[in-house]
């Protein structure tokens, strides 16, 4: 009864999927596809992919990727398709250019900042440690002798 | 009493990039699409005319002149807001206007034209939304300013109202037009 419920389930989930289906004369093609929305960010909306939006103009994007592909474009060359048209917006991963330095390298460069403080911060205390003054050094060889 | 003084530099460093991340993100509307099309010419299409199918228009019907071209759709309503004042603009301002009907059905279309009044020379109809893809529309209404070569200079995303007219898209027309005069 439980495998039959997960299984209509199942069913329901795959015929949503299939509302705006393109065809595609092959399975790569369609994996590609699925690729490029999930990665296009939708120019209307502020956090969903052309995959996950309903707006009109995602729909538009959906079947321009779906046209592109049958022509015969390469991955790279529908982004750049898009990129022309809507900019940096489009990508979820931006492109290496001046105006991205900070966003790739600006992470890379604080965990370096960190990791310098942290390595300068360790190795202070372990000299503090090890400094004993004259009147210390001198007690605490009394103290091992003593014994 | 003396502090360290090693341990202000953290606290500077961070106040610092709060700062700079505040700015960052308040700068701009983040729904703002910076245009990527400012500088280009406008692209090339071959659509129809809404008033007369017959006819086909391309990028060349709106070369010439220093020109506005508008997206609009009947089921946006900021198109309506701005109406009027793209009325007024055809009326007293000697521009030519040229519409986009963007997505929308002509019979509609032409419907709200006659019952609201039409600022248009003629209108493409991007029934498809190929156009305003190309142009990097991304919601309705959106106004793009060309010179007379058909080179966008100027997008404005939204209703153009008698305040945007004057502060933003005027400007731009006016330095083309002393542009024109000069050259």
């Amino acid at each position: 009864m439980r495998i039959a419920f997960l299984f209509i389930l199942l069913l329901s989930l795959e015929s949503q999927a299939a509302i705006d289906a393109y065809p595609f004369p092959n399975d790569e093609l369609r994996l590609r596809h699925i690729a490029l929305i999930d990665e296009l960010r939708c120019p209307q909306c502020l956090n969903t992919n052309l995959a996950g939006s309903d707006s009109m103009i995602a729909k538009d994007l959906r079947r321009e990727v779906h046209r592109l592909l049958l022509e015969g474009k390469s991955d790279d060359e529908i982004l750049d398709y898009m990129y022309q048209r809507y900019g940096d917006f489009i990508l979820y991963k931006p492109r290496l250019q001046s105006g991205t330095l900070v966003l790739w390298f600006g992470p890379v460069f604080l965990l370096l900042i960190a990791c310098v403080v942290l390595f300068r911060l360790l190795r202070s205390k372990k000299t503090v440690v090890n400094e004993l003054s004259e009147a210390d050094s001198r007690r605490l060889e009394a103290l091992v002798k003593r014994k | 009493m003396s502090i360290n003084k090693n341990l202000l530099i953290p606290l500077t460093a961070f106040v610092l990039l709060v700062i700079v991340l505040a700015f960052g993100f308040r700068l701009e509307d983040p729904h703002y699409l910076p245009s990527e099309l400012i500088d280009r010419p406008f692209p090339e299409f071959s659509l129809k005319d809404l008033h007369d199918p017959g006819r086909t228009l391309t990028a060349a019907d709106i070369k010439g002149e220093i020109s506005l071209v508008n997206v609009w759709a009947t089921w946006c309503p900021n198109c309506l807001v701005e109406h009027p004042e793209l009325i007024r603009i055809s009326q007293e301002e000697g521009i030519a206007l040229y519409g986009v009907n963007y997505n929308d059905e002509s019979s509609k279309a032409i419907a709200w034209l006659e019952r609201h009044g039409n600022p248009y020379k003629f209108n493409m109809v991007d029934d498809n939304g190929t156009l305003a893809i190309d142009l990097g529309v991304y919601g309705a209404p959106e106004t793009f300013v060309l010179d007379k070569h058909g080179v966008i200079q100027y997008r404005h995303v939204g209703a153009v109202t008698r305040g945007v007219w004057k502060s933003r898209i005027f400007p731009v027309v006016e330095l083309l037009q002393t542009q024109m005069g000069e050259g």
